[in-house]
């Protein structure tokens, strides 16, 4: 690791009213794993967007040297021609077509007449897919496979560029973590090939375990990069956040009151498919003050219980009953569960959360228009005010609430999407993933205002693939398996171990 | 609401911000360049209304010809309206030319062949027009079939009845009142004179209106902090929206007067105007077409918009069948024809996106004036109406083509 594949020199990008990056240096060696850590915002994905073409040359200013040659990429394309290929944060596989033809689009394997060779086309798609230890049919349409799957396509899909140099932007923030595991495993064994990578994550445990080198940024500068030996979590999030974290968790002293909602026999079946129950006789209930989590692996249904519950925004045939403060509520539809207080934030916040051609203003306000109503008409003027309190108390960073919320980093987007539904001030709020994407500086501030909640007398519900994060800020822990409650753990009791015993626990065959 | 202090905003870290002198001078470049952008299509009218000034030796605007663009244009105005609003909820309206011609042959059933009062005759089609609307909204809404099938058979349906109601005859000669709704005018009300004083009038209590309620918002909006347009420029552009309007009111004013036409699309714009801008009903058309999915899980009614969207559309369809049969004092079997053409070409060249979200009332007005001035400029120079059809459809994709140019560079990605 004596010569660098890659060296970014004085990069300086600007978008009207932020300074996005400001001269960043960024050396990568050759055959190195490499990572890239920052808070929400910092400037991680802009920088890779630099470096990948997607912002052309002469958008940018400094120069990047790849292979000691001077690159000036007009386009992805570009880059790509050179191995350069990114995966960005949010995947763009087209979910109608097959692996095969995902992983060849605009690279088709071409025979006669230009026409595409479909049998060369699986075969080579075959390959690669072994390549990346993913055991699908290249001709499964990339729709019925779960993240994890899609994410080795994406990897696949690079490889049949012949990638020497691999961006993984957050590429496990949203797998569980046997996903995960597989995907670093395959990082490194992309290494031992002399493929490169980059890496952006907010998950320190798994950069540590896989970098050789960890830079880190912060308000678009670069601070220091790390070298393996050296790497420690407390060194990264200080240079993160510019001071010392002491805990990850606020300390939480729960008051527990009477019982605030109880979901009693909850079941839903799958929308397409009718006789597959997904949500299986689910009995839960959550106290004022309490936070409560709910463990499970990826497709436990646990965003399908919530969403089932909420308004019915999932699945068919759903039967059970509601009860808040000991009376039977309906929620059949969503605005019928919003007027009973209750609150979903959604973990996928592109597809579900947010109306991204809009402005952080009318986001906030989307699902409570009501207490900014004046005879039908919206007060702006108020709409902004309030907006703009959570701007700064969320700490979203954005030049103004003004600012359309597709241009924000993910992070900052997913504070956009819980301050939605803290204004609209719910009894009981439900969050799915809620530090999904999010730095540590951040989680941190999330938990407080979680903790916040329960104090004020709400009831919260986590929804977390990230026990450590359950455990930290929970009273008391569900386990999902297969559709049903497996388990009930007090937070004395809660270990990783317990935990996964329960969520793993299938059913008792009869 | 809640108190939610965590940790106190910290601006120097929000991304590195630019330095405040730096801001000041930046800002107000900004807030110039962006008003360009937003208004380009402005600019484009004003373009066109010179180029057909000079082609056609000053006819163009000559008053009684820009009375005329008011009426013979309003129809396609007011399918316009209801256009950008379906639009904006990601849907399409294929039907409303049909439903005009529908709409028209029954009001000359009611007015003409039944004899009805002339009121009562408008107000039976609007109704049957809203009826027509309800019919393809609870398609589009309830059942889902997209709106691009449903309208696209209520087109041949509609077409069908109105040719059934007519049975194969011109419906003519509509009571005098009737008529007026497509070119009556309002004028001679205090006497005679070379310039009406009713008009200018009229005007002079629009400019003042609009000026007072614009300082209102801007104080309102300084009161709470908010970042506002330069001075100058507010000032200059007031200045400026006062000359335009003053001169059109001359216009009309040496003319007839105000055409009936005018004062309804008045009334239209104001009223829907303010419905997409500051009503709760609007704000949920724009998040129903930037994402649907969200707009459902924050509780808004989702299928119920779409469908009073729809009903209104069958409303102005009507209206615009109205206006346009009393114009003609004449219900034919083929009123109508390619009226919804102009209405999506309309709200797409006023900025309309056709991913939905994105549109404005004041951009598919300035849309629908300017395939008017096209119309009516091609006309007067004796153009013949196959090359008048293909100058318009260029008009269309170049001012679209503008749009994602200017949207491209603008935004970044
Ligand atoms: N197209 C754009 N227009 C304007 N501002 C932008 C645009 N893209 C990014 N930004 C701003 O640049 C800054 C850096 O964003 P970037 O996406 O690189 O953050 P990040 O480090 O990847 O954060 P996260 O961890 O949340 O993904 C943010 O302040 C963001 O709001
Ligand atoms: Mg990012």
């Amino acid at each position: 690791m004596t010569t660098n594949i890659l060296e970014m020199r004085s990069i300086t990008k600007t978008f009207p009213g932020v300074k996005a990056l400001q001269n960043v240096t960024l050396d990568v060696g050759r055959g190195e794993v490499h990572a890239i850590c920052g808070e929400n915002g910092a400037g991680k994905s802009t920088l890779m967007k630099v470096l990948s073409g997607v912002y052309p040359f002469g958008t940018y200013e400094g120069d990047i040297v790849f292979e000691n040659e001077t690159m000036e990429f007009r386009d992805i394309r570009d880059s790509e021609a050179k191995g350069i290929v990114i995966i960005h944060q949010e995947l763009a596989l087209s979910p109608f077509l097959s692996i095969a033809e995902n992983i060849f689009l605009n690279n088709e394997i071409t025979g006669a007449f230009g026409l595409i060779d479909w049998n060369k086309t699986n075969i080579e798609a075959s390959k690669l897919l072994a390549r990346v230890g993913l055991r699908e049919n290249p001709t499964t349409k990339v729709r019925e496979l779960g993240v994890g799957k899609q994410q080795l396509v994406e990897i696949a899909k690079a490889l049949s560029k012949r990638v020497k140099l691999l961006i993984l932007d957050e590429p496990t923030a949203a797998l569980n973590d046997e996903d995960s595991d597989h995907l670093l495993d395959l990082i490194l064994s992309l290494k031992a090939q002399n493929i490169t990578s980059i890496i952006i994550s907010h998950k320190l445990n798994e950069i540590k375990k896989i970098s050789d080198t960890v830079t880190v940024i912060r308000d678009g500068k670069a601070i220091e990069t790390i070298a393996k030996i050296d790497v420690t979590e407390d060194r990264i999030i200080k240079d993160m956040v510019g001071r010392d974290l002491e805990h990850r968790y606020p300390d939480h002293t729960p008051h527990i009151g009477d019982e605030i909602l109880r979901v009693e026999n909850w079941t839903a079946y799958h929308p397409q498919d009718p006789t597959r129950v997904m949500v299986d006789n689910v009995n839960i209930n959550v106290k004022r003050g309490e936070i409560v989590g709910i463990a499970g692996l990826m497709g436990a249904g646990r965003t399908e219980f919530a969403m089932s519950l909420f308004g019915r925004s999932y699945g068919t045939k759903i039967s059970g009953s509601v009860f808040k403060n000991g009376k039977e509520i309906k929620t059949r539809t969503v605005s019928e569960a919003i007027d009973n207080g209750l609150a979903y934030a959604t973990e996928d916040r592109k597809f579900y959360g947010l109306n991204l051609i809009e402005d952080i203003k009318r986001n906030i306000s989307m699902a409570s228009l009501k207490k900014l109503e004046r005879g039908g008409f919206v007060d702006d003027n108020e709409e902004f005010k309030v907006a703009e309190g959570y701007r700064k108390s969320m700490n979203i960073k954005a030049p103004s609430v003004l600012a359309k919320v597709g241009k924000l980093s993910g992070g900052n987007q997913q504070k956009v999407v819980l301050s939605k539904w803290i204004y609209s001030d719910p009894d009981v709020l439900i969050l799915d993933e809620p530090t999904r994407g999010i730095d540590v500086g951040a989680k941190y501030e999330i938990y407080t205002i979680i903790n916040r909640l329960a104090a004020e007398g709400k009831g919260v519900i986590v929804i977390s693939s990230e026990l450590p994060e359950l455990i930290g800020i929970c009273d008391r822990i569900y386990a999902l398996a297969e559709g049903r409650i497996t388990g009930e753990v007090p937070i004395a009791e809660a270990t990783p171990e317990t935990l996964i015993k329960y969520m793993t626990m299938e059913k008792e065959r009869a | 609401m809640s108190n939610l202090e965590t940790k106190p905003a910290d601006d120097t870290a929000a991304g590195g911000r630019v330095n405040p002198v730096e801001n000041r001078f930046t800002t107000a470049i900004t807030h110039v360049l962006s008003d360009l952008g937003k208004n380009g299509i402005f600019i484009a009218l004003v373009l066109v209304v010179v180029v057909f000034e000079i082609l056609t030796n000053g006819v163009l605007l000559r008053p009684q010809n820009v009375s005329n663009l008011i009426v013979q244009n309003g129809y396609i105005l007011i399918l316009a309206i209801g256009m950008v609003m379906v639009i904006v909820a990601g849907h399409i309206d294929l039907s409303v030319g049909s439903v005009a011609a529908f709409i028209g042959a029954v009001s000359g059933v009611f007015a003409v062949n039944m004899g009805l009062p002339w009121w009562l005759s408008i107000i039976l089609s609007l109704l049957i027009g809203a009826v027509v609307g309800a019919w393809q909204g609870f398609w589009i809404a309830y059942v889902g079939i997209p709106a691009f099938i449903v309208t696209l058979a209520g087109m041949l349906i509609f077409r069908g009845l109105a040719l059934v109601v007519l049975g194969n005859a011109n419906i003519g000669s509509f009571p005098e009142l009737y008529r007026s709704i497509g070119n009556g005018y309002l004028t001679n009300l205090f006497g005679d004179f070379a310039v009406d004083p009713l008009t200018m009038g009229v005007a002079i209590i629009a400019i003042v209106a609009f000026i007072v309620q614009s300082v209102r918002t801007r104080r309102g909006r300084q009161s709470y902090g908010q970042a506002v347009e330069p001075l100058g420029w507010f000032v200059g552009k007031l200045v400026l929206v006062a000359i335009v309007v003053g001169l059109f009111a001359y216009a009309l004013a040496t003319f007839k007067g105000i055409p009936v036409t005018l004062i309804i699309l008045a009334v239209l714009v104001l009223i829907y105007g303010l419905v997409m801008t500051r009503s709760v009903f609007g704000r949920h058309i724009y998040a129903i077409g930037g994402n649907l999915h969200a707009a459902e899980l924050s509780g808004i009614k989702t299928r119920n918009v779409t469908f009073w969207l729809f009903v209104n559309m069958g409303f102005l369809a009507a209206l615009a069948g109205l206006v346009f049969t009393a114009r003609l004092n004449l219900a034919g079997p083929k009123a109508g024809d390619g009226f919804e053409l102009e209405a999506i070409s309309a709200a797409f060249i006023g900025g309309a996106a056709v991913t939905g979200g994105i549109g404005t009332i004041g951009g598919a007005i300035v849309g629908g004036l300017i395939i008017g001035v096209l119309n009516n400029g091609m006309s007067i120079m004796g153009i013949g109406i196959e090359w008048q059809q293909a100058v318009k459809g260029l008009v269309l994709l170049l001012a679209v083509a503008f749009d994602v140019y200017n949207k491209r560079r603008s935004g970044g990605r």
